[in-house]
């Protein structure tokens, strides 16, 4: 397909070649069931990223939309023909698609026969924005992408940046970082157990899930300002040290995150609807896992023992005891108890991190990425400078390359930077789990229930941001 | 601006000299064209031969790298000699706990390089992906269309020629919606 042709305006009077308007014109009577272009479709059209009919779609095509590409495991018989199907268009706007997430499903009955998801209404250019961006500032960006899990995009950019510098944290900077990114997880967690509830119709799940996140929002606004997008941890350490009584306030979060997941489990694992809306429903196998780059829970969740944090440990978080949940069966419902035992080993890293944390810096004594103390400014000109090279200017970084992967909350979030040896990257991308697990959405979705696929969005806890990008 | 190349400043870190671990070594013995490439944080790097990356990355597969990670691509516009931009594929094994990026130098007004799609099918949305933001036809693909911008967006945003904010913002059949 040339530029020439993606080009095309649909009532433009130039004819575009055979091929593609053929293509496009079929897609529309197909999806509309009329040869009439009316406003309402072309507005929803999204040309030749739609599903397209079976018998213009390459076997591959068919097959990877079916699910069935890797693994056949097809439990019903594929007999359906194209008058007996139906399309539903499912988003961009739909409450169970947790944001601008499309999926295109192909109906026979209630059974889903294929699934195409439909991306990039969200899509802002944020790796492009990263370019623009000093490695200072970069931070700022990154942690708009997942948009439940900031802190993680922000040490992931962190420790890539670093890794280039070859700078070393001291071990509180360290220890900061894992109290931060282990609360994260938590919350990023209780905002999917909310939802998860939500969307098999316990209501009052999202109550109690975002009454205890609050908990913890509440203690990322007294450390970094903000509830979201923090920017706290930045290239050389983060941004300020903890606030006075932070310890008061995590043990008030010990205490009190578990006590509201035994309400969870009261309100969910004992629930024999919740049990039958999960139990066997989204299959996900192993190979599959592999094939599609799927990371985090639902691996886990299909027993594979993968975890970043034990297998490449970053940021000194082999130093504190966890275990890893592992799943059995790879379904809605290991998810859910591998996402709720990971709550647990979180907090217990974080009590390990409230009792062990270091005294010393909270950043980087390298001088070229740290700004002077606030007090050295009043004092001395040359500090004064430097601090505003290194808000306006920006470090410059070695010229390299690197990838660096972390276990974030929905698999493993990865941040491949280029730097030409300027103070900003020359390429900056993300590796984003939410975008590998959007992908595998045909293989969990078809061939169950359309009920059933409101279920199996929600367990693999998409972010749009993160997908998008 | 010149067209002339800019060489990047050298890193200061001492790059390690690379070696690789065993299972990687024996695949890229069987690939005699795969050079290493120095990387300052001591990642294990290869470029090939943009025409032999589904070879390599199926005899990557067969040595253990079970886990497909990431396909991205780099516009190296006049930063160096040779190919304009690298096909970057990022794969993970798990039972080696080893990682590996491959790298491949395409070039051209259209560059081309296969589809690991057959090996990988994870790879479809990041060729996909890779196609929308940098112009990069993947030969092989089962479906090569536009990812995150409409069909109907001209050009390809993460092309270092496409600077931010020199193009007017396309907003895509406001024309016809009254």
């Amino acid at each position: 397909m040339s530029e020439e042709t993606t080009t095309e305006d649909k009532g433009a009077p130039s004819t575009p070649p055979a091929s593609e308007g053929e293509r496009r014109r079929l897609q529309e009577m197909w999806a509309t069931g009329t040869e009439e272009p009316s406003w309402v479709t072309a507005s929803t059209a999204e040309g030749a990223q739609l599903m397209l009919p079976r018998d213009n779609a390459s076997p591959d095509e068919v097959a990877e939309e079916g699910g069935t590409l890797v693994v056949d495991d097809r439990l019903f018989d594929e007999d359906a023909s194209e008058e007996e199907t139906t399309i539903l268009n499912m988003g961009p706007q739909h409450p169970s698609t947790h944001g601008v997430l499309r999926l295109q499903l192909e109906l026979e009955g209630e059974i889903v026969r294929r699934v195409k998801p439909v991306i990039g209404y969200l899509h802002t250019g944020m790796e492009k924005t990263g370019e623009t961006l000093t490695f200072l500032q970069g931070p700022t960006n990154v942690t708009r992408m997942d948009y439940l899990a900031p802190f993680h995009n922000e040490l992931c950019f962190s420790l890539a940046t670093e890794a280039l510098l070859g700078i070393e944290l001291p071990p509180r900077a360290q220890a900061i970082r894992i109290l931060m990114t282990e609360l994260n997880r938590v919350s990023s967690h209780l905002t999917w157990v909310a939802t998860q509830g939500m969307d098999l119709g316990a209501l009052s799940m999202m109550i109690y899930g975002i009454r205890e996140r609050e908990l913890l929002l509440a203690f990322f606004e007294k450390t970094t300002g903000l509830r979201m997008n923090h920017n706290y941890i930045r290239p050389g350490g983060v941004a300020a040290d903890l606030p006075d009584g932070w310890e008061d306030d995590v043990a008030e979060i010990l205490q009190r995150i578990p006590e509201g997941m035994d309400d969870y489990h009261d309100l969910l694992t004992n629930n024999p609807i919740f049990l039958g809306r999960t139990q066997g429903v989204g299959v996900i196998t192993p190979e599959e896992c592999f094939a599609y780059g799927i990371t985090g829970p639902p691996l886990r969740a299909a027993g594979v023992d993968w975890d970043l944090r034990k297998s490449q440990p970053y940021s000194g978080i082999e130093q504190y005891e966890f275990d890893v949940p592992l799943g059995e069966h790879g379904d809605v419902y290991d998810r859910y108890t591998v996402r709720m035992e990971e709550m647990r080993q979180s907090l217990r890293i974080v009590a390990q991190v409230m009792e062990t944390m270091p005294a010393g810096d909270y950043r980087s004594e390298d001088l070229k990425v740290t700004p002077p103390p606030r007090k050295r400014i009043d004092e001395s000109m040359e500090a004064l400078i430097h601090h505003f090279k290194i808000f306006t200017e920006g470090f410059k970084v070695p010229a390299g390359e690197h990838y660096q992967a972390i276990e974030g909350p929905r698999g493993e979030l990865g941040h491949y930077v280029v730097s030409n040896g300027e103070a900003k990257p020359w390429r900056l991308h993300c590796r984003t789990p939410s975008f590998a697990n959007i992908q595998a959405l045909p293989v969990m979705m078809a061939d169950q229930l359309i009920a059933d696929s409101i279920a199996i969005i929600a367990s693999i806890d998409p972010v749009l941001g993160d997908v998008d990008r | 601006m010149s067209e002339e190349i800019v060489t990047p400043e050298q890193g200061t870190a001492e790059a390690p000299k690379p070696v690789l671990p065993p299972p990687l070594a024996e695949v890229t013995g069987a690939f005699p064209e795969a050079t290493l490439e120095e990387s300052a944080t001591g990642q294990n790097v290869v470029r090939v031969d943009a025409g032999r990356l589904v070879e390599f990355t199926q005899a990557c597969r067969d040595a253990g790298f079970e886990m497909f990670i990431d396909v991205t691509a780099v516009d190296y516009r006049r930063q160096r000699p040779g190919p304009r931009y690298d096909v970057v594929i990022l794969l993970l094994s798990l039972q080696h706990n080893l990682r590996i990026r491959i790298l491949a130098g395409v070039d051209g007004e259209v560059p081309t390089a296969p589809s690991i799609t057959s090996v990988y099918p994870g790879a479809n949305f990041y060729e996909r992906e890779v196609y929308d933001l940098f112009g990069i036809e993947f030969t092989g693909h089962p479906d090569l269309t536009r990812i995150m911008l409409p069909d109907d967006w001209s050009g390809h945003p993460l092309r270092k020629d496409s600077p931010v904010g020199s193009v007017p913002i396309q907003f895509k059949g406001t024309n016809k919606v009254q």
